[in-house]
């Protein structure tokens, strides 16, 4: 039974992240699930066992029934995170949320100065977040800060660990970007290179031990540059459930993107019925439909042949082990890519890059 | 870091016990959750910021009375120490 229910409540942003973990097609607000069967869908999830409920989009905050729903999952007896961009909040609504029950809140930044923030996201959001920083500080909730890292931001990296240093969340995450979605279509431009990997993994480590019994530093790794895929999503269909704002339940953020899986509606289904039947969640869960090296590789174990949507982005088959694995007989194809992204970044800055930004759907 | 045994643990901010309490009992954190039983789960019940690491020691030497109290004592103090670098409790 899966551990964590991920409620995608809404795709609505005040942020146009060039990374935006979205799919490309956005939900509109007349498409998004009632109060209702959310908070069915909070009871459903508690009584087949899963423990955490992660709050997220789009920004969750924009959804003006946010306190109601917090507060019916905690009632419903699951661990409550908002994964949130911080913009929606003012220090009444804030306090409305830790009354309501929620358990941890999920800042994220674009980088450690304002003008990165703006570049990153299309608006102006860093001042505020430093003010929501202050706030969060006065409730006796878990805080994660979450840095999204890539080419055009390592080089803040000291910058945001001031940040983490003055202000001691219990939590810094920094996830390198993964290419899906929005990223994906920004890749070129995100991509950081072999010397930025090797300056924050340092950087990183060192940090780790300053920080220790203070913050818990976590690093995503760019797994272009891994060796072994990522276990995405803790193995397809093992851990997690995703419920994108229209009620679609999906194994993971990008699933959406492999052509040929029809996926169930928590509108027809319940929970537990999706779990166990869903023709989506059943394609690759164990290890009957991997491919070799997975098939007879020992690291299946652990990363379960990696993540099937990079495998269809990719290598064009989403069943293939993952490219970024350095055993994938189409890891050259990563390799190409990477070789691209090596190129200088030009002293002079060229015109302005041509980002992608993800719009705010209807 | 260890405790010292007038320390007084509590559970870390956004740190609880599962309301349901079926064993092993999950100790809910952000991202993660620790499964508690036995001596772990007897452990953690007392971090309440109230008592002190030397009056759980105390209880845990009555609990577990067939067990040398100094080699409980030490292993309580070591385990506090990791939950503690795992940033589940304060002292």
């Amino acid at each position: 039974m899966p551990l964590a229910l991920v409620a995608e409540l809404t795709h609505r942003c005040p942020l146009h992240c060039v990374y935006c973990s979205n799919p490309l097609e956005l939900a509109k607000r007349t498409a998004e699930l009632p109060t209702e069967t959310w908070i069915r869908i909070f009871h459903e999830a508690a009584a087949i066992g899963v423990l955490q409920a992660d709050f997220t989009g789009g920004e969750p905050l924009v959804r003006k029934d946010i306190i109601e729903l917090v507060s019916a999952a905690r009632k419903a007896g699951l661990y409550v995170s908002l994964i949130t961009g911080g913009l929606p909040l003012d220090e009444g609504k804030l306090r409305a949320l830790v009354e309501a029950g929620i358990d941890h809140v999920q800042l994220s930044f674009q980088g450690a100065s304002e003008e990165t923030g703006r570049e990153i996201s299309g608006t102006s959001t860093h001042p505020h977040k430093l003010r929501v920083l202050t706030w969060l500080k006065q409730h006796r909730i878990g805080v994660t800060l979450n840095f999204v890292i890539h080419r055009q931001n390592i080089n803040e990296l000291e910058g945001m660990l001031d940040l983490v240093e003055e202000h001691h969340p219990g939590c810094v995450e920094f996830a390198s970007v993964q290419y899906y979605g929005w990223g994906f279509a920004n890749r070129s431009r995100l991509l950081p290179t072999r010397e930025q990997l090797d300056y924050c993994v340092a950087t990183l480590k060192n940090a780790e031990g300053r920080l220790k019994g203070k913050t818990r530093v976590v690093f995503v790794v760019p797994d272009y540059y891994a060796k072994y895929p990522k276990a995405c999503v803790g193995g397809w269909g093992r851990k997690l459930i995703l419920i994108s704002p229209g009620g679609t339940a999906l194994p993971c953020h990008a699933a959406m993107v492999i052509p040929g899986l029809s996926f169930d509606n928590v509108k027809e289904k319940s929970l537990r019925e999706i779990w166990d039947t869903s023709s989506a969640f059943q394609k690759f869960r164990g290890e009957d439909w991997m491919q070799e090296p997975c098939k007879s590789c020992d690291h299946r174990h652990q990363d379960f042949a990696g993540c099937r949507c990079q495998a269809y982005l990719l290598a064009g088959d989403p069943a293939a082990t993952d490219p970024v694995c350095s055993l994938a007989p189409t890891r050259l194809r990563v390799d190409a890519i990477l070789a691209g992204g090596h190129r200088p970044i030009p002293a002079v800055p060229e015109e302005k890059p041509h980002w992608v930004y993800r719009p705010n759907p209807a | 870091m260890k405790p010292d045994l007038d320390a007084t643990p509590r559970l870390a901010a956004g740190v609880r016990l599962d309301e349901r309490t079926q064993q092993p009992r999950m100790l809910l954190m952000p991202e993660r959750v620790l499964r508690l039983s036995g001596p772990s789960l007897e452990i953690v019940l007392r971090c309440d910021g109230k008592n002190t690491v030397r009056q759980i020691a105390e209880e845990l030497h009555k609990l577990y009375s067939k067990a040398e109290p100094q080699r409980i004592t030490d292993d309580l103090v070591g385990y506090l120490g990791v939950l503690h670098d795992k940033r589940a409790i304060d002292f």
